[in-house]
This record gives C-alpha cells, sequence and structure tokens, in this order.
C-alpha cells in the first residue's frame, strides 16, 4: 500500500518531457519532488506563474510571489507572470497538458466530486471546475477508500460535481486505474496490495484483463 | 498625457456608497488593493457587493469589512480563511456566490473587453450551471456567463503614473488586471508612484486608459498567509 508520497511518486512517472503541468493542493503538490531530473518540465499556478520553483529559503520569502495554496514560492529561470484571465486562456485553451489533483469521490463515467460536503461548511471550487472542464488529461490523487473504509472509486458520485466525465487516470494507495468506457480498467497494484483488496475497495465497476502487474515506484 | 492622479485615497473613494458593487483585486492576501480596503472600514459604508477571488483572513484584507458587517454579499471563488466568514454565511447575514475562478477571472475581463458574456466549459453538468443558458459547441458543452457589472473596481499595483500606466509584481499581479475598467471607476493605488515617462512604454501591463483614479499608496504590509520555506542544505 502506498503512502501520500508513493502516491505522488507514482503519479510523477506520468510526467513527460516537455509538459507544462498544473499540480493541485496536496498530494498533487509533492509530485514535483519526484519528477526526473533528466527532462523539462514546467509547473503553472493558477494564481499567475509559469515556471514555479521550490519554496524559497528563509529569509528570501516574497508577498509577491506565492502560490495557488498561497504558499511562498519561488520562480525558475525562464519563469513567467501573468493576469488571472491569461492563467485560465492557458488552462481552458489546452495549452496545459496535464493537471494533477485530489478528489473526494471519482466515478466510471469519469466525474469528479472535489469541492463541497453538504451541510459542512463550503470553501468553494477555486479553480478546479475551469482545470477539469478544460484539461483532456487529468490524473487524480486519492485514498481508495475513507476513513470508514467506504469507497471513494464509485459507479456514481454522492457529492456535489466538480466536472462531468473528465477524469482520465486515478492513482490510489492501492492502485492506478484508468477510466474509460463507463468503467476503472486496473492497470497496476500497489505494493504488497492483492487484486481482491482492489476489488474490495472499489464500488465502481472494475476491469481486470489478465496478470496485473505490481507497481515500480 | 491625461493625469489621472489624486492625492490621497479619500480623494480615491469619492463616491463610494452604500449598496455598491465593488470589484478588489488580489489573490489570497497578495496584490490586495490595502489602503481602499482601509478607507472602505473608514467610510463604513454598507451592504455591499464585493467581488474579490477572496475574502481576506479575520483580521486582514477584506475580514476587516467583514468584522464590520459592511458586506452583504461576496462573489468568490474561494472563501473560508476567516472564522467571522464562517460565522454570517452559516447564520445567513452573508449572502455568497461561488464562482469557478477562471469564470470569475473572465466575468472581470469581458466587463473590461466590452462583452456582455461569454461560454465556458467550467461547472457544466454542476450546481454552477444550474439556471444557466448552455449550448455545444464542436460535441461539447458550455456554460453561458454574463460579465460583471460593477460601480467602483480597486486595484493594487507595484509602479504607475499620473497617466494611469500600470506594472505588477510577481504573483500580485492576479486579478488585478482583469479588473481594470471593468467598473465604471477604477481606482489603482501603487506601491510607487512614478514620474510620466519613466514606464518603459513597452513593458507597460495596464494602459492608463482603463484608470480614471490613481495614488500613491502607503503602509503596505503585504502580508504573507503561509509562509513555506525549505532548508538551506
Amino acid at each position: 500500500m502506498l503512502d501520500k508520497n508513493g502516491i505522488a511518486k507514482r503519479i510523477a512517472q506520468e510526467v513527460q518531457n516537455g509538459f507544462y503541468v498544473n499540480l493541485g493542493i496536496g498530494i498533487p503538490t509533492l509530485v514535483a519532488n519526484y519528477v526526473r531530473e533528466d527532462i523539462e518540465v514546467e509547473f503553472q499556478s493558477e494564481n499567475g506563474v509559469l515556471g514555479m520553483g521550490p519554496f524559497p529559503f528563509e529569509g528570501e520569502e516574497d508577498a509577491d510571489l506565492i502560490n495557488a495554496g498561497k504558499q511562498t514560492i519561488t520562480a525558475l529561470p525562464g519563469a513567467s507572470f501573468f493576469d488571472s484571465s491569461m492563467s485560465f486562456s492557458m488552462i481552458r485553451g489546452k495549452h496545459i497538458h496535464l493537471t494533477i489533483l485530489g478528489a473526494m469521490e471519482v466515478a466510471e463515467n469519469g466525474d469528479i466530486a472535489n469541492w463541497k460536503i453538504p451541510g459542512k461548511m463550503v470553501k468553494g471550487m477555486g479553480g478546479a471546475m475551469d482545470l477539469v472542464a478544460s484539461a483532456d488529461n487529468i490524473i487524480v490523487a486519492m485514498m481508495h477508500t475513507n476513513k470508514r473504509g467506504e469507497s471513494k472509486i464509485l459507479k456514481k458520485c454522492s457529492l456535489p460535481l466538480t466536472g462531468v466525465g473528465c477524469v482520465t487516470k486515478v492513482v490510489t494507495n492501492l492502485a492506478v486505474l484508468e477510466v474509460r468506457n463507463n468503467a476503472f480498467h486496473l492497470l497496476e497494484r500497489a505494493p504488497g496490495v492483492s487484486l481482491e483488496d482492489i476489488q474490495k475497495a472499489t464500488e465502481g465497476t472494475l476491469v481486470v484483463n489478465g496478470e496485473i502487474p505490481e507497481m515500480c515506484i | 498625457m491625461i493625469n489621472k492622479t489624486v492625492n490621497n485615497v479619500q480623494e480615491a473613494l469619492e463616491g463610494v456608497q452604500n449598496a455598491m458593487t465593488l470589484m478588489l483585486g488580489g489573490f489570497g492576501l497578495s496584490g490586495i488593493p490595502e489602503n481602499a480596503i482601509s478607507e472602505l472600514v473608514k467610510l463604513k459604508v454598507t451592504d455591499l457587493t464585493c467581488i474579490s477571488n477572496n475574502a481576506g483572513v479575520d483580521d486582514f484584507g477584506l475580514g476587516l469589512l467583514l468584522q464590520q458587517k459592511q458586506i452583504k454579499k461576496m462573489i468568490s471563488s474561494y472563501v473560508g480563511e476567516n472564522d467571522e466568514f464562517e460565522r454570517q454565511m452559516l447564520s445567513g447575514e452573508l449572502e455568497v456566490e461561488l464562482t469557478p475562478q477562471g469564470t470569475l477571472a473572465e466575468k472581470c475581463r469581458a466587463a473590461q473587453a466590452g462583452f456582455p458574456a461569454f461560454y465556458t466549459p467550467a461547472g457544466y453538468g454542476t450546481e454552477v450551471a444550474e439556471g444557466k443558458e448552455t449550448r455545444e459547441f464542436d460535441g461539447k458543452m458550455y456554460v453561458l456567463e454574463p460579465a460583471f457589472k460593477a460601480d467602483f473596481a480597486f486595484v493594487k499595483a507595484w509602479k504607475g503614473d499620473a497617466a494611469g500606466n500600470l506594472v505588477f509584481k510577481g504573483t500580485a499581479r492576479n486579478f488585478n488586471p482583469n479588473m481594470c475598467g471593468a467598473a465604471t471607476i477604477t481606482v489603482a493605488e501603487v506601491e510607487e508612484l512614478v514620474p510620466v515617462g519613466a514606464l518603459d512604454p513597452n513593458n507597460i501591463h495596464i494602459p492608463g486608459v482603463f484608470i480614471q483614479r490613481i495614488f500613491q499608496g502607503e503602509n503596505y504590509e503585504k502580508r504573507i498567509e503561509q509562509r513555506t520555506i525549505r532548508k538551506r542544505s
């Protein structure tokens, strides 16, 4: 079974040379730490920076340089700053190759819910609805089940949706799943996780074709 | 050169009244019009509708207006970094219209650019699209979103000149340029009001035509919301 860093590590393998990538808050942010060093990738933060670098050294924090999680960051050589409208032109216009974000629920038709739990304080969708409605390549980083052990990989989302039919891949603590033709296609198992474990934790339709390899991370 | 300079924040906010709709730049606490917000607090205007990506924290940014219950409605993409906001929202004192971030930016830009509305894929099939016109283009569904209408836009820039030309810094740019010219009156406050001619015309982010009033801001706190650092190795 993977921890959060393990999920991030596995997702980092999906990042290819030449990609512009948008990382959501939480596990997705960790992906930047595990991208191969021999490829060229630029990270976009939707508040208005392309070419985002690591956190600054102490004493070098700048209130005018933050990421979408409002954390202080740095900008790498070749970085650019832009306004919010242009930032979402990059996203809506499909100039960003890969979007990685977290989710509370994903359904077998590619629907995603990650912004609202009825009855609880609603903080808002931020840029998530724009991101999921626009990107062609959306990878979700999440835990396979909730704290009560109930599946978050569903036939149909029960929470208010963030976007419809948009998720292409899901990487959880248990498995890598491809989402197509109204089903979750099992691609890989997390280390030490059996097919049965995954089947038990998946409420949505799970397609298993042949021998399922264990992830290499 | 058409001079847009006003002497101080009091002059800059002349005409602001109860029940107006205001746009305020900034993302989190970065690039917020600190001087305009302080003056709104002093003016004690109420029943405001505020269009701003976030709602500040308890004791800074738009949180200061919330403390005095000056805001009737917030139009934002992400809120709730402050307790008073949550309390007012849950008690029904404060109306909140949550809008996807890219849609929020484009509703500002559409107002600036003279578009009455635009189609966006964001929010299609979700509660954000409820009651809104939808339309298919090339096999994909889109939601019609109208441009904002606002009385005042308050933006903050790094540098500006008397002509109203503006230059922003880092990610403090965010919504500020999109709100310029998106309201009846746009007020720009700058960290540094430079002499006309000092800004390179090649490097101006917002031309002065979008600005009605500009003033030299004072006492910027520029608070950091999430101070994250890495260790020197």
